[in-house]
């Protein structure tokens, strides 16, 4: 049986894709190389994963107003997120999102963090306000 | 959301494809925070250079000039990533220099005022109380809502160039009453005196109250702070916190007195700040070996008088052999200052003196490689944090000890 988590609010069409789940708080210009889609921070617990196509789970996000573009970079060279879950959000990646066209969630119920984990595909519907495990 | 009469024109089209595009951007995020409606602005201000948009970005401005978006209201661009006049000096890609220079056009062809400033509020713009603002560079959002009682959100690049297309951006987080007071309180027993100072206070508050949507009152028992104090303040609390608003008990202007400010507000936590806490901020990576090479004053841009303090610190003295320093501000800035003579007291101790950039978006990566840079010394706060992520080792010093370490090549 599926597993779902309700989320408080959400901008976006549905998506299907494998999780990668951080539980540090998530900075484009400080986590990422934007160039190739990849974790880079020296010490980060997802060091050298690929985002490309994935969908970021995490608890809430750090860093300024870089993200706003960075989404839309990495979608252009095709390495960008599938979809995005945060627990508290702020405004500039939800505008990044938006004008990505990238699917976004905060709000999502906390026991994500304790039930899912990176790799297993899920299924994020903004709307419905629902992030469900699938696989 | 609820939209007046021009806006169901705008969402329906009747004036535009650009205008109508911008719109529903700008709706599906007012929603998502539950904006009620729209507040109209009276200013934009972008960030976006090539560093940072690549070329997805500039392919976003190009598909906006060619479908005739146009800003309608006065806007300005963040600083960049390129000083052309140093960008071979310092080992800057000709790609990249060019890239941007067509940053640059496009964003000018879309109505932005190209100055290239983190300090639009000391040199360009400066928003009365209350008036709502769609600003970028979170240290400029900082400034905005805690030391002049502006109103605006962080507006990431493409949401900034909506709010200069529809003139309007969505009333939700620091555009309202209720977002802006306090929940956190702290008690600065440490005497501050120094730009650096207020940098280290805003660590430790930005640590502790980290969020967006937190907004700390902070009182001072010992400064009196001047404008580029509360500039370094605010953009170091939105580098460690994510922080978007600030007070200052008895200098901002939200906070003449704790009632006002408070307004029956319920604070989450009251932390007291002492001089040993602000001592544990400069302790923090200060390294065994004393030896530098690299001392930049930057984040945010500095002003005039930031630049005269500067001459006179050095007084005539020459950065130590074999060491580089950096100093950027924005055209105006140095404008004035070479009009002064400023510029070239500065130039003359053999420092760089760069404009319409800041230090930490001009791939600092790259240069520490190519120059073989590892420790920084520093008097700005938020490049402190910031630099970390290019792979620095970051000392915060007050701005007369790292004008010495840059003379004498040694931390003081």
């Amino acid at each position: 049986m599926s597993e779902r988590f309700s989320c408080e609010r959400g901008l976006g069409s549905a998506v299907e894709a494998p999780a990668l789940v951080s539980l540090y708080t998530f900075s484009p210009r400080y986590d990422l190389d934007r160039v190739g889609g990849v974790i880079s921070r020296i010490g980060h617990p997802n060091f050298g994963q690929s985002v490309a196509g994935k969908i970021l789970v995490c608890p809430g996000v750090q860093g300024g107003i870089a993200g706003g573009w960075a989404f839309l970079m990495m979608k252009g060279r095709g390495v960008g997120f599938a979809g995005l879950v945060f627990g508290d959000v702020n405004p500039v990646m939800v505008q990044g999102a938006a004008a990505a066209g990238i699917p976004i969630v905060s709000g999502v119920d906390p026991d994500i963090f304790k039930r899912l984990a990176s790799g297993t595909k899920i299924r994020l519907d903004p709307c419905a306000r629902i992030v469900e495990i699938i696989g | 959301m609820h939209l007046t009469q021009h806006e169901k024109k705008i969402a329906a089209g009747q004036l535009g494809e650009p205008l109508r595009i911008a719109l529903e951007q700008q709706i599906g995020v007012g929603e998502f925070f539950g904006a009620e409606r729209f507040v109209e602005i009276s200013n934009v201000h972008v960030m976006g250079d090539y560093e940072v948009m690549g070329e997805a970005g500039k392919t976003y401005l190009e598909n906006l000039v060619a479908s005739g978006a146009r800003a309608c209201v006065p806007c300005t661009r963040n600083a960049a990533c390129v000083d052309y006049d140093h960008a071979e000096q310092l080992h800057q890609s000709p790609a990249l220099v060019e890239n941007e220079r067509e940053v640059r056009r496009l964003i000018g062809e879309l109505g932005f005022a190209t100055v290239e400033t983190c300090i639009n509020y000391q040199s360009v713009y400066t928003p009365r109380f209350r008036e709502h603002v769609a600003w970028g560079d979170t240290g400029t959002v900082a400034y905005a809502n805690g030391a002049l009682g502006a109103r605006t959100n962080y507006e990431s690049g493409p949401a900034a160039i909506a709010a200069a297309i529809t003139g309007r951006t969505p009333a939700y987080g620091f555009h309202l009453d209720e977002a802006r007071r306090p929940n956190y309180r702290f008690v600065v027993e440490a005497p501050l005196r120094d730009v650096a100072d207020y940098g280290a206070v805003a660590a430790i508050v930005g640590e502790r109250a980290r969020g967006y949507w937190n907004v700390p009152l902070i009182e001072l028992r010992d400064a009196s702070p001047a404008p580029d104090d509360l500039k370094h303040l605010g953009a170091t609390l939105a580098s460690f916190g994510s922080l978007a608003m600030y007070h200052v008990l008895g200098v901002t202007p939200e906070a003449p007195d704790r009632e006002t400010v408070m307004k029956g507000a319920t604070l989450l936590d009251e932390v007291s700040i002492s001089a040993a806490d602000v001592d544990d901020v400069y302790a923090r990576g200060t390294p065994a070996d004393p030896a530098v090479n690299l001392v930049v004053f930057t984040a945010p841009q500095l002003s005039l008088v930031e630049l005269e303090r500067l001459a006179d610190l050095f007084a005539d003295r020459k950065i130590a052999n074999g060491s580089t320093v950096i100093v950027t501000t924005n055209s105006m800035m140095f404008d004035a200052a070479q009009h002064c003579g400023v510029t070239q007291r500065i130039k003359a101790t053999g420092a760089l003196v760069l404009q319409g950039v800041c230090w930490y978006i001009m791939d600092p990566a790259a240069m520490r490689k190519e120059f073989g840079w590892k420790r920084v010394v520093t008097n700005s706060g938020k490049l402190f944090n910031i630099i970390k992520a290019h792979g620095y080792e970051p000392v915060l010093r007050r701005t007369a000890d790292a004008v010495e370490a840059a003379v004498t090549g040694r931390l003081p």
